[in-house]
């Protein structure tokens, strides 16, 4: 097990080289004068320009601009942006808010798309299954924006239960409806993951051979269909959890939050190759986490699964 | 096994034992069963009008093939029934009190509690994510076991103990995937007979297990049913196992009961019409090699006169293929990370088949058996040693020539279900190796298939049809007229009847032999069931963990067994204690 761990941290290196490396070509490879256009309409003297691209050296060739940002991560100090703003001071500024956020979905939609994944994969067929299935096909066929303004007029407009956006100060209230935009679409694909899965194992072997040992029928639920079905459940959670924190963009657009995706797409668009690169490899760790916390989860529910 | 427990009639957490013995009073009574099943097309009736009695502490004994209401009925008395199924009339009392019309909840109480269960497939009946012991623990703990949890576990460690587990307190503790399918299995009996039930229902218990812990299980089932004085209901479908273990015996047929009466006069004289076939071509009381036309040797080659163009190329060497000295090493993972051990699946193994004859490799699961198969085949490389077809080692044959030599072999599975491509319709399925290989026009290949499946007794309009249209005894055939499409020497015969009905599996072995007479095929015939070895095989090699632990013709191996082990095997033949018993009368 420790091997297994020591292995899965090792493999984190060559990733991390790889995914900044390749971050960083294309940041580097994206047209355009990003010193040049700093100055707006009437640009900045030539000298003024110069003067910028040697401080951020941006003068230097492309490999040792890559190299020096290995050195910058090292020491964590990645420098300043444009606006002289210390870049892990925006690292620092635009995830937890994400975080929250991301999390807020991530409960929304495994509560609820298992609650109701359960109920209509235990009835198979009946209306309360036939209305969910449309539902969750409704909200995997409607682009998160739509639902976010829906939600917006509706909810915190005309019915005013919410905030319709959130401010520089997020709390949990003002959060709730973007959370729920955001974890929309997964909540969709939960619901299904388990209710496929929770009518299949009902027709398992050990299930009958459960309730012929005299078990009631809410205990078979609960300990033979419900544990067994979560298992291709949390594999799809633990791989979201990335997906929703830099799937964000839409929503944390929608609803002015000033987030991972706010920060990420000014970034892109000023061409601040440090300030997409670093935000861009939180991100990839977030997902070599995510996707870690997977496997090991995974063993924990079934024991068949043993690393070494 | 070894060590015997002692059973009691009062358990350890107080429960009363089953009733006092009352053969008077029956303990379940079925009258008139009915059950249905919706499907798409409508009703389908799988049990119409079954009758069954059993009385406090009697063993009686359900038989029939698969779709014959068997199971359907037993899993209606604990309503159980799969999917659609309904019981649509008649009566199931059990001690008087009507289970047709009783509550969910008394019939949850009933569960375990009166009426246990040991289930068919030790493998998919324990949930994989729990530990065995939790498994009894839920058992006792929903029948009313009161007590502390260190009680509790005492009881779950003395119920698998019971069950003829060994070290049983740490057993519990280990996962389903840890243990073998016979320990499954003893864990399974033992949860259900955990809370004492009067009655047990096994359905097909031993039916997924090696024959030599399939004897051992239901020895030690016998003998705890009897000490606890457990009616027990067996469901079956082999009937020299039910005669051997049931006091009663009930034949079912298309959801009827047809005969029914204690089990050696029904073996001995049976009046029905379809038990007279069964108990004809029961394998495990069959005690001959099927004779039909079957001639050796030269003599064959009058019969090939017949079929012009059938005719194998008869002439050449009296052995067909040698295996010599074949041995499999398989790298599995080792103790510790990243290292790896050897296993060997097939030690040193030698064997020859004779030209028009049948060689039978015997084992249980783990013998090596496949292995060697597949290496005849050519679809494994020995470790080391060599096959030779007709003198020349295969394992020097270029890719070309192993092409050729693919058409010279050609192998039949175990599950016709998973061997035929469902998306293939019956033409496409035999004419495939005979493109493959560029064989004739499509108009000579159409007359070819047409003129297989007059081999394999089916009907030329089978062609347009697919597998999952026809029955598991018929896409055997199918499977079976694709291996002749190549008109092949040697057909390698992987379990082909295991999956099978006692009836069908008997013209299945018919055919083979018919064909072999026919075509002057040599088998190699691989299974585990050495009844079935009896009626096809000339000569037998029996393999235990990799190894030859005997090797003779068919009658010397049945009637003077020189090892240990194949006495075993043959003793474990259900039905073998009967012999020459009820069946002389």
């Amino acid at each position: 097990m420790l091997w297994y761990l020591g292995r899965r941290l090792l493999q984190v290196i060559p990733v991390f080289l790889g995914a900044t490396l390749l971050l960083y070509a294309m940041v580097f490879l994206r047209p355009g004068d990003p010193v040049a256009a700093l100055g707006g309409e009437r640009g900045l003297p030539e000298a003024v320009q110069e003067q910028i691209r040697a401080e951020y050296n941006l003068d230097k060739p492309f490999i040792v601009q890559y190299l020096l940002f290995l050195r910058g991560v090292v020491t964590l100090d990645f420098g300043v942006d444009f606006r002289g703003r210390e870049i892990t001071e925006v690292i620092a500024n635009a995830f937890p808010v994400t975080i929250q956020l991301a999390l807020m979905a991530l409960a929304i939609e495994a509560i609820f798309g298992v609650g109701f994944g359960l109920f209509a994969g235990m009835r198979k067929g009946g209306i309360f299954d036939g209305s969910a299935l449309v539902v969750s096909l409704f909200f995997i066929a409607v682009p998160t924006f739509v639902v976010g303004f829906v939600m917006q007029i509706v909810v915190g407009v005309r019915l005013g239960w919410l905030p319709v956006a959130v401010g520089r100060d997020p709390d949990f209230i003002s959060l709730l409806m973007p959370a729920m935009v955001l974890a929309a679409v997964s909540f969709a694909y939960v619901l299904r993951l388990t209710r496929t899965s929770v009518a299949e194992n009902l027709s398992a072997d050990y299930v009958r051979t459960a309730r012929a040992r005299g078990l009631r029928r809410s205990q078979v639920t609960g300990r033979h269909v419900l544990r067994n079905s979560l298992i291709p459940v949390v594999t799809f959670l633990g791989a979201d959890i990335g997906a929703l924190m830099s799937g964000a963009i839409i929503t944390e657009g929608i609803f002015n939050i000033n987030g991972v995706g706010g920060t990420l797409y000014d970034a892109i668009i000023r061409g601040e190759s440090v300030t997409v690169v670093s935000l861009t490899t939180v991100l990839v760790l977030v997902y070599i986490g995510a996707n870690l916390l997977v496997d090991l989860l995974y063993a924990a529910l079934d024991p068949r699964i043993r690393y070494a | 096994m070894t060590t015997q427990f002692p059973v009691t009639n009062e358990g350890a957490d107080g429960t009363a034992g089953p009733a006092p013995f009352d053969p008077s009073k029956p303990l379940l009574e079925i009258r008139d069963l009915e059950i249905s099943f919706t499907t798409g097309v409508g009703e389908v009736q799988a049990v119409r009008g079954a009758d069954l009695t059993v009385y406090p502490g009697q063993s009686v004994a359900i038989v029939g093939e698969s779709g014959s209401g068997k199971s359907t009925t037993a899993a209606a008395i604990i309503d159980l029934l799969p999917g659609t199924g309904k019981v649509t009339g008649g009566s199931i009392r059990f001690e008087g009190r009507d289970l047709v019309t009783a509550s969910r909840a008394e019939k949850e109480a009933l569960r375990g509690r009166a009426i246990g269960l040991v289930p068919q497939d030790p493998m998919s009946n324990l949930n994989p994510v729990w530990r065995i012991g939790t498994q009894v623990e839920e058992a006792l703990k929903a029948n009313g076991f009161k007590g502390s949890k260190a009680a509790l576990r005492e009881r779950v460690a003395e119920v698998l103990a019971e069950a003829g587990l060994p070290d049983a307190t740490r057993r519990a503790r280990q996962y389903p995937h840890e243990f073998s399918g016979g320990m499954r299995q003893r864990a399974l009996i033992g949860i259900g007979l955990a809370s004492r039930p009067q009655l047990l229902i096994a359905d097909e218990p031993t039916s997924a297990l090696d024959v030599t812990v399939q004897r051992q299980i239901l020895d030690h089932l016998e003998d705890m049913t009897r000490d606890l004085g457990t009616a027990l209901l067996f469901i079956t479908h082999d009937l020299g196992l039910a005669a051997e273990r049931a006091e009663h015996l009930l034949v079912m047929f298309k959801g009827k009961v047809v005969e029914s009466g204690p089990a050696r006069e029904i073996l001995a004289d049976p009046q029905h019409p379809y038990t007279q076939r069964l108990v004809a071509s029961a394998p495990s009381l069959a005690s001959r090699r099927i004779q039909t036309a079957h001639v050796h040797g030269e003599a064959s080659a009058e019969l090939h006169a017949h079929h012009v163009g059938e005719a194998p190329v008869a002439a050449g060497p009296a052995t067909v293929v040698e295996a010599k000295n074949l041995t499999k090493v398989f790298q599995i993972r080792g103790p510790r990370p990243g290292s790896s051990a050897d296993f060997t699946a097939v030690d040193d193994v030698s064997f020859t088949l004779g030209r028009g004859r049948t060689l039978a490799i015997v084992g249980e699961s783990g013998s090596g058996k496949s292995t060697a198969a597949n290496m005849v085949l050519g679809l494994l490389d020995p470790t080391s040693g060599s096959v030779e077809f007709d003198g020349v080692d295969v394992a020097a044959l270029n890719p070309k020539e192993a092409f050729a030599f693919r058409r010279r072999v050609q192998p039949v599975f175990q599950n016709p279900y998973g061997s035929l491509d469902p998306m293939f319709s019956i033409f496409r399925s035999i004419e495939e190796p005979l493109k493959l290989h560029g064989v004739g026009s499509p108009k000579e290949r159409e007359a070819r298939v047409r003129e297989l499946l007059d081999m394999v007794s089916l009907p030329q309009s089978a062609m347009r049809r697919f597998p999952n249209e026809l029955s598991g005894g018929q896409r055997q055939r199918i499977a079976i007229a694709r291996a002749l499409a190549l008109k092949p020497e040697v057909v390698v015969l992987d379990e082909v009847v295991s999956a099978l009905d006692v009836l069908v599996q008997a013209q299945i072995l018919e055919l083979l032999d018919d064909l072999q007479t026919e075509l002057g095929l040599s088998y190699l015939f691989i299974t585990h069931d050495l009844a079935v070895v009896r009626q096809i095989a000339d000569d037998v090699v029996v393999m235990q963990s990799g190894k030859v632990v005997e090797q003779a013709s068919t009658d010397e191996v049945f009637d003077t067994p020189r090892e240990q082990y194949t006495r075993d095997l043959l003793a474990a033949i259900p039905g073998a204690r009967l012999e020459g018993d009820a069946l002389a009368g």
